[in-house]
């Protein structure tokens, strides 16, 4: 247990605090219990169906949303939990992949999901490979109306892009971070090419240098099982992470001496800036 | 062609595929959803393939059997014309018996640590790793007599099952929060593991990258 950050950006947010479905059996007397910005938040469902979270002394507000629990701490919400349509749309296939720690601070987890060069290497011959290692430009933007960070024209060859690839495609991406702890990925949907496969990538801070990295697969997939669709996840996921857990930096430095950019980068240049103008202290490193 | 009942994060797993992998062994594949799914729980599971509703297990053209040490006796004694994963000696044997045991206490131990720390499992973790680092004392001690031998395995003068047994939740200490800086011997032999021809590895346990090229010292 440590003290509770006096961080807005994270007090004020919607964080996210688990699957929905792990409260089937909760109770006030039997909660479900986890670990948020290094308290203990204690969770359950009340007979009515309403969501409840108790936190040491604070008084949080809870709402159930695309399949997850979202905690805000102060009980203030800044803004309502970001948009994200594909998840109603008809015809989706949703798959939550599970809630995997991390001993390593979330903007880390954030940044690493941004990050298209690492590819052939720490996913050699599944999202890339060796000598196809270039990153071509690609264009960064940050809406001005919903703040969100939008990077387009994405591309990159990759030997197994899905689990339903069957050869190397350059896949095109976007991605987008709708908070400090959230960012998707939109990808060419191999059956239905006028549409996008969508990623979420769900982080729950649960101290400053330790996190819970949830994916959720929003996919127009006929085929495939979703044993073989939380594989493919959990198979990159477990390749990222050994990379992330040994950063000498726990938590995500923003400025800009500390780790070296190159032109690769822009996404995670654009993703610091936007933390540190809007103030991010919490899992920042100082 | 054999079926394994396979988790693909899963270290017990691992030994099962590798051993196959060096042996040339085709199989298929039965994916599992081990999490969050806990498939291998499921009333289908413990009824038609693991009473234990543990992980890993092969069906070898009818012949069920789970327990990771269990499968790969069977797969060495069967499948390994030249006997060098579980040789034909009495003595080796019982030298390699007793790495299969204490492959069980690392799985109960760092194996455990990992799980609660990554996939969230309610487990007393201090007890886990306080656990983990008594047999990778023992296991580092062992490995610093033998190279003072001469002798990188744990028994007998080449790899065996007892190294594969014993190195995956070893070489995944990390995940559970169990760092290995203590135990160089223990480090020099999950390198040199690693460094086996055909070492295929896991999300986790890369196999050295041949695109990255060691930086030759002696080059201008």
């Amino acid at each position: 247990m440590t003290t509770l950050t006096d961080d807005p950006n994270v007090l004020d947010e919607w964080l996210i605090a688990g699957a929905a479905s792990s409260l089937a059996h909760s109770s006030a007397g039997r909660p479900v219990i986890t670990g948020l910005l290094g308290q203990q938040a204690a969770l359950w469902r009340e007979p009515d169906g309403a969501l409840r979270c108790r936190m040491g002394t604070l008084t949080p507000t809870v709402q159930e949303r695309y399949g997850y629990v979202w905690v805000c701490c102060s009980g203030a919400p800044a803004r309502p939990l970001f948009a994200f349509p594909e998840y109603d749309e008809p015809g989706r296939r949703i798959v939550d992949c599970g809630g995997i720690g991390v001993a390593v601070g979330g903007l880390r987890v954030v940044e690493n999901f941004l990050d298209m060069g690492h590819f052939p290497y720490v996913h050699a011959d599944f999202l890339g490979s060796v000598p196809r290692t270039e990153v071509v430009p690609y264009d960064v933007r940050t809406d001005a109306d919903s703040g969100e960070i939008w990077a387009s024209n994405c591309r990159f060859w990759q030997p197994i892009t899905s689990a339903s690839a069957s050869g190397g495609v350059e896949a095109q991406y976007i991605y987008r971070v709708a908070q400090p702890f959230t960012a998707f990925l939109y990808k060419t949907c191999v059956p239905r090419p006028d549409k996008q496969d969508a990623i979420g990538l769900f982080v729950q801070p649960v101290d400053q240098e330790r996190c819970i990295a949830w994916c959720l697969l929003v996919y127009f997939e006929d085929e495939l099982t979703d044993t073989d669709l939380i594989g493919f996840q959990q198979t990159i996921f477990g390749q990222d992470k050994p990379i992330l857990e040994n950063h000498v930096l726990k938590r995500l430095p923003l400025e800009g001496r500390l780790e070296i950019p190159t032109r690769a980068d822009v996404m995670s240049v654009t993703y610091r800036r936007w933390l540190k103008a809007r103030g991010m202290r919490y899992s920042v490193h100082v | 062609m054999i079926k394994l009942y396979d988790y693909e994060l899963s270290g017990n797993c691992f030994k099962v595929r590798q051993l196959m992998a060096w042996l040339g062994l085709s199989f298929q594949r039965v994916p599992i959803d081990f999490f969050p799914g806990k498939e291998h729980k499921s009333p289908h599971f413990v009824d038609n393939v693991n009473p234990l509703g543990q992980l890993p297990v092969i069906d070898d053209d009818g012949f069920l059997l789970r327990d990771a040490q269990a499968i790969m006796v069977y797969l060495a004694s069967r499948y390994d014309p030249r006997k060098s994963w579980y040789p034909d000696d009495a003595k080796l044997r019982g030298q390699i018996t007793i790495w299969l045991g204490t492959a069980d206490e690392i799985t109960r131990t760092a194996s455990a640590a990992r799980l609660h720390d990554m996939l969230g499992y309610p487990f007393d973790v201090d007890a886990c790793r306080r656990g983990a680092h008594a047999v990778f004392r023992v296991l580092d001690d062992h490995l610093a007599e033998r190279a003072s031998d001469g002798l990188q395995w744990l028994a007998g003068d080449r790899p065996t099952i007892a190294d594969l047994a014993c190195f995956p939740y070893a070489a995944l200490s990390h995940d559970g929060g169990i760092a290995l800086d203590e135990y160089p011997a223990l480090r020099a032999w999950i390198w040199n593991f690693r460094h086996l021809p055909g070492f295929v590895g896991m999300a986790g346990i890369p196999p050295p990258n041949p695109a990255i090229v060691p930086i030759d010292p002696g080059a201008p």
